[in-house]
């Protein structure tokens, strides 16, 4: 068990390593950029993963989120001249109280109707993003959205600022997403997964952790939007589409419900993909789908979705005085 | 005064009247035993006791507070915790990550203690293990502590239900059929069990179609059928009660 936990840190210190200094191996602009999207996906994963792979509620409506914390981004920064990190932060809270605002009145609503719900919501962004020119600039989209600048350092391609920038923030939502998660707040999420009526009989709130992971997920994915913005300097309403929220589900799905480790190789893997595959970019759909049902056959729980077989740690020694039953076996 | 009392309560499903005009109450430290034919309405009472169900009629009093009505998960704040006949456990987690479920009302730290992983939040989450981890020792859990609650068999499955429990802090439990699936060994392990929760300050309210248990650990017993109360009594007294006997098994001659 403690090799395996040595193997495990082994391959995460790697993986850092590798990340911090893949600049040097002397990539492509457009093989960098490639990567970046990566860590933007890994993150809408993980933003996902909390509603999806940790509580349960199935949202088909992710990339209203994204879009509205790319807008924010963008339009404060465009319109009122301020500076990335403060915008990226409006774009956030924006994607956040989003969250909130569908949270509080879906709640209630289980499986399929939640879904529903938020396939609608993300309808209704878009059609806003169409018709609200004034912030959003209609159909023609927004261009010229400034690269980030932090204390004065333009953060571009180039000088690889913007993939450092990218991992900088995957780094500080992984970490989000784990400290939260391994804390009363994700065994609660876990637990209301697992059975709803038994986790109110423990005398928890379930709508209001229902409510707190919307927030959480939006809000990641607000992130993920308004850095995504800043990327690409051009964002119009048909980078936020239906498929986009489906791309992101399969992510999760494909590389583990409920784990971080599977948020990274789901990405990864579903990026690459029509990158190596050019010619099956227009059936991408159709080989995503057969991904899916094969992996609801063979792998549910997705490729990187095992259960831990590492002994739970309690801190300090238990006594052995406590017990009031000798069992004989 | 009574830890737990109801009056008169009713409560229909359509047509169908599964708990009708029951009156009951149980006493600090006590164990009492509800007893009845299957169908009697005997889980519909736990239900309604622990708020899942709201009665039609009549009142049910905690500590001589009305707690009828109030939201299910504002009882356990009352002090009232419960098992499930036909097991609720949390099975994609740990075993003691169920316990710590449990024991969350009583686990104070807030959202940011967690993700910025204060000081507090280590010291309350450690103490929290420590004592979940005695606990399901004390249920002789302690080997299985790390393992995954759909991987325990049945018996263990109903102690861990009994154990997360007992982690909200409630010292009154509802037990529902907790021997049900359980060996002859282990259901003389949760006898000892149960009286051993009574020496530790626990009032305990047992469904449970074992009778050596039933008759072993309570205090008094209630017999229902058909939603109605159709004796009560201590143990021996029910024992030889001929009307119990008809109902429960539909059969004077035999004995329980
Ligand atoms: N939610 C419900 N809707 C409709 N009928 C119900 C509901 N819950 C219970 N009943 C009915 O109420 C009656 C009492 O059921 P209950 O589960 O309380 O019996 P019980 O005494 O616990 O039986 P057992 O010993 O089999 O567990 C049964 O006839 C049952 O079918
Ligand atoms: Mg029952």
């Amino acid at each position: 068990m403690s090799e395996k936990f040595t193997v495990d840190k082994i391959v995460i210190a790697s993986i850092i390593l590798l990340l911090l200094g893949l600049p040097l191996l002397g990539f492509s602009q457009y093989v960098m950029r490639i990567v970046i999207l990566m860590g933007i996906y890994t993150i809408l994963a993980l933003g996902l993963n909390i509603l999806v792979g940790y509580t349960g509620l199935v949202s088909l409506g992710h990339a209203g989120f994204f879009a509205i914390g790319a807008y924010g981004t963008a339009y404060f920064m465009i319109q009122h001249s301020v500076g990335f990190i403060v915008a990226l932060t409006i774009g956030t809270l924006l994607s956040g109280f989003m969250g909130f605002v569908l949270g509080l009145p879906t709640i209630r609503l289980s499986g399929t109707y939640l879904s529903i719900v938020t396939l609608g919501f993300a309808m209704i962004v878009q059609v806003v993003i169409m018709n609200w020119d004034s912030v959003t600039n209609g159909t023609l989209g927004m261009s010229q959205i400034p690269k980030p600048n932090i204390l004065g350092y333009d953060l571009n391609l180039a000088n690889h600022g913007i993939y450092y920038l990218m991992l900088f923030l995957l780094g500080l939502v992984t970490l989000g997403c784990y400290t939260i998660i391994h804390s009363k707040i994700g065994r609660t999420l876990r637990a209301i997964k697992s059975d709803e009526l038994a986790t109110t009989m423990m005398g928890i709130h379930i709508d209001r952790y229902k409510i707190l992971a919307f927030v959480l997920s939006a809000s990641i994915t607000g992130l993920a939007g308004g850095f995504y913005a800043t990327l690409s300097s051009y964002i119009d309403h048909n980078s936020f589409g239906f498929d986009l929220s489906i791309l992101i589900l399969c992510m999760v799905i494909l590389g583990g419900m409920g784990t971080i480790r599977g948020m990274y190789l789901g990405a990864a893997l579903l990026i690459i993909f029509p990158e190596i595959a050019r010619p099956l970019m227009s059936w991408r759909f159709v080989v995503y789908g057969f991904v899916l049902i094969i992996m609801m056959h063979f792998r549910p729980q997705g490729v990187l979705g095992w259960r831990s077989r590492r002994k739970y740690p309690i801190p300090g020694e238990v006594k052995k005085s406590y017990r009031m039953v000798e069992v004989e076996e | 005064m009574n830890l737990l009392r109801a009056e008169n309560i009713s409560l229909s499903f359509g047509g169908l009247t599964a708990v009708n005009d029951f009156n009951f109450y149980i006493n600090e430290g006590q164990v009492v035993s509800i007893i009845g034919p299957n169908g009697a309405g005997k889980t519909t009472l736990f239900n309604i006791l622990t708020g899942i169900y709201k009665v039609n009629q009549g009142k049910i009093y905690m500590n001589e507070e009305p707690i009828d009505g109030l939201h299910a998960r504002k009882i356990v704040s009352k002090g009232i915790a419960r098992t499930f006949q036909n097991i609720r456990l949390f099975s994609d987690m740990r075993v003691i990550e169920n316990v710590l479920v449990g024991a969350h009302i009583n686990t104070d730290y807030s959202f940011f203690d967690g993700l910025f992983r204060t000081k507090r939040f280590y010291e309350v989450e450690n103490k929290k293990k420590q004592e979940g981890a005695k606990l399901l020792e004390s249920l002789g859990l302690e080997g299985r502590l790390s393992d995954y609650a759909d991987n325990l068999s049945y018996g263990e499955q109903r102690k861990l239900e009994i154990a997360r429990a007992m982690a909200t802090g409630a010292k009154l439990l509802l037990l529902d059929e907790p021997a049900a699936g359980m060996n002859h060994q282990e259901s003389e392990d949760l006898r000892v069990f149960i009286s051993n929760l009574k020496n530790l300050g626990y009032t305990i309210l047992l469904i449970e179609h074992d009778m050596r248990v039933v008759m072993n650990v309570s205090d008094y017993i209630y017999v229902m059928d058909y939603g109605k109360k159709i004796a009560e009594g201590r143990p021996h007294e029910i024992q030889s009660n001929e009307a119990v006997a008809m109902a429960y098994l539909g059969d004077s001659e035999v004995h329980l």
